[in-house]
């Protein structure tokens, strides 16, 4: 235990002593904040009437968002759940690529106990890119939701569970970057996968599965739908015409754990415990 | 003060798919004295020193540290340091973190990463970019990470590599002195010259395989003697020494006959009724042994 907790400490301080892990987090509080703070403006004010219906052209009649503070928040991971699948790519993948597990696994021969050490430091990470995201999309947002006069909901208790379930969502997200960099270890190819599958692939599946039932039952097996569903809230599901009842929040948690070990496991395999020359 | 552990390569072997780097390798490194591990490029050293230290699995057989596996080692940084020739190092971390990451990791007092700085000379860039190191600086860069847990064991491969004359120089120096200081200091070199100075024993090997063992004195007498003979009549002098079987290549002051016996050479030539002009044996120097084992420069 001691051992891997030192191995914790050390993954840790890979992380800190480089500058990846802040200009991800800048990055992201600036990208979440714009899209919070400006859909927040654009659905209170359509919500509110500041803004006319016809003018966004939702063909006219009353729109309704149901309740906006949750959706205005949860682009904490709808939208940023990129950044913490990014850092734990590059946390694995930048050991193959600087030829760093030589040191690594010098200093600690248990490859499984660094991997280890390494998925438990990237999930505090993601959640902390979660409080970075949060911030941004519960201070940003919630502040120009009260701005347009409607309710931020900061003291109702369902806001702050979908917050401590928004950082569960991100730290699984980490996780599942760190598998990723272990099962496809070259870091090009992984970051172009990160980008392709959740900014392209992933949107598009989910989409084209809502038109059916079936495929929208399958649809929220999805790492996106998995996670949005373990959040509670998510402009996805707010736009899929089918309406299939997504998973319940545990379900989706346990769906995305299923994906970080599955990942980690199999890429522990096929390159982690392979030779380092 | 620590004190070494004996190295042990035993019937060592690792195929790369179908290329045989390492073929049933054996051989001790002791402590208090300065190994030197040669063999040309491609010879299989890294491969070998990966193995030792857990880095590469062998196919075949086993390497120890005073019997125990590396990855058996209840404090692998205390107990060995090693230096391996790829640089491993994130470009964008300073020497300082860099080597703190390890110490972390290892249960180290950070107090020893300024130490081993200082030790290799690297104090004054210790708050540097690794990114902006010269080869040298990232050799001794290396090293500071194996002396991080003041081992007893050192296993150091082509550290002499890209440093500069003076580098060498110390490093010679430093090697010199783990060994006085009890512990077992392991160094791999493409080039004899380039260690000769600082080593006791040598362990040479060739596509994979052992083919000397020993002191270094030992390469003095192993190696195939030459003796220089000449003659105004050459094609005779040739003409002889073909006929009695001797090998000889034709060198810069004369022919070089592969006998270690001038007597030999007056003997067929006075027999043969050929002049000569030169008679004299050549001592081979320890690097043209060290060529003629691992087969890579003349032909005798
Ligand atoms: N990862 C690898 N995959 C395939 N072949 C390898 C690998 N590493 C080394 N080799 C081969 O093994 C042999 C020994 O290499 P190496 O141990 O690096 O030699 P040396 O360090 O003595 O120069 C070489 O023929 C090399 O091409
Ligand atoms: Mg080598």
């Amino acid at each position: 235990m001691n051992m891997f907790l030192r191995s914790v400490s050390a993954e840790f301080a890979k992380i800190f002593t480089t500058r990846l892990w802040w200009i991800l987090a800048i990055v992201l509080f600036c990208y979440i904040g714009l899209l919070a703070g400006g859909l927040a403006a654009l659905f209170a004010g359509i919500q509110t009437g500041v803004i006319s219906p016809d003018a966004v052209n939702t063909g006219g009649g009353a729109v309704s968002f149901g309740s906006l503070p949750p959706l205005v928040y949860s682009f904490a991971s709808s939208v940023g759940y990129v950044f913490p699948v990014l850092i734990g790519a590059l946390a694995t993948t930048g050991e193959f690529r600087h030829q760093t597990l030589t040191p690594t696994f010098l200093a600690t021969p248990r490859r499984g106990l660094v991997l280890g050490a390494k998925t438990v430091t990237l999930v505090l990470v993601g959640a902390g890119f979660g409080v970075v995201a949060l911030t941004a999309s519960v201070g940003i947002g919630g502040g120009v939701l009260s701005a347009f006069g409607v309710d931020a909901l900061l003291l109702d208790s369902e806001t702050w569970l979908l917050v401590a379930r928004t950082l569960l969502a991100m730290g699984l997200w980490a996780a599942i970057g760190v598998g990723l960099g272990v099962l496809v270890p070259n870091q090009v190819a992984s970051i172009v996968i990160v980008l392709a599958f959740t900014q392209f692939v992933e949107p598009l599946l989910r989409l084209a599965a809502s038109f059916l039932e079936v495929t929208a039952k399958i649809g929220n097996f999805l790492p996106g739908a998995a996670s949005d569903a373990l959040v509670g809230a998510s402009v996805f599901t707010m736009a899929s015409p089918a309406g299939t009842a997504p998973l319940g929040w545990w379900q989706g948690g346990f769906v995305l754990l299923g994906y970080a070990v599955a990942a980690t496991v199999i890429g522990y395999a096929v390159s982690w415990k392979k030779d380092v020359t | 003060m620590p004190t070494g552990a004996v190295i042990e390569f035993r019937s060592i072997s690792k195929r790369f798919g179908g290329v045989a780097a390492v073929n049933d390798l054996s051989f001790t490194v002791e402590p208090g004295r300065v190994t030197g591990f040669l063999g040309p490029n491609g010879a299989g050293k890294t491969t070998s020193l990966r193995i030792l230290l857990g880095l590469v699995a062998a196919s075949s057989g086993t390497a120890t540290f005073g019997g125990v596996r590396y990855r058996d080692l209840p404090h692998p940084l205390k107990t060995v340091g090693a230096a391996l020739e790829a640089a491993s190092f994130h470009p964008g971390r300073t020497a300082r973190s860099h080597l703190g990451v390890y110490a972390i990791a290892a249960g180290l007092p950070r107090t020893r990463v300024m130490e081993v700085l200082t030790q290799v000379g690297l104090a004054a860039h210790a708050a540097q970019r690794v990114g902006g190191y010269s080869l040298g600086m990232r050799q001794r860069l290396g090293l500071a990470y194996a002396l991080l847990g003041d081992p007893g064991v050192l296993v150091l491969d082509e550290p002499i590599n890209g440093l500069d004359p003076e580098g060498i120089r110390w490093i010679r120096g430093f090697l010199r002195d783990m060994a006085a200081e009890g512990r077992t200091v392991l160094v791999s070199s493409h080039l004899l010259s380039e260690v000769q100075q600082s080593v006791d024993d040598v362990v040479i090997i060739a596509r994979g395989e052992l083919v000397h063992l020993g002191p270094l004195s030992s390469l003095d007498t192993d190696a195939a003697p030459l003796t220089i003979v000449d003659s105004p009549d050459r094609e005779n002098l040739k003409a002889a020494l073909t006929a009695a079987g001797i090998a000889f290549s034709i060198g810069r002051t004369g022919l070089l006959a592969a006998t270690g016996d001038p007597a030999l050479l007056g003997h067929l030539a006075f027999a043969a009724g050929v002049e000569l002009s030169v008679l004299h044996r050549q001592k081979a120097g320890l690097e043209d042994s060290f060529l003629a084992l691992v087969g890579g420069g003349h032909t005798l």
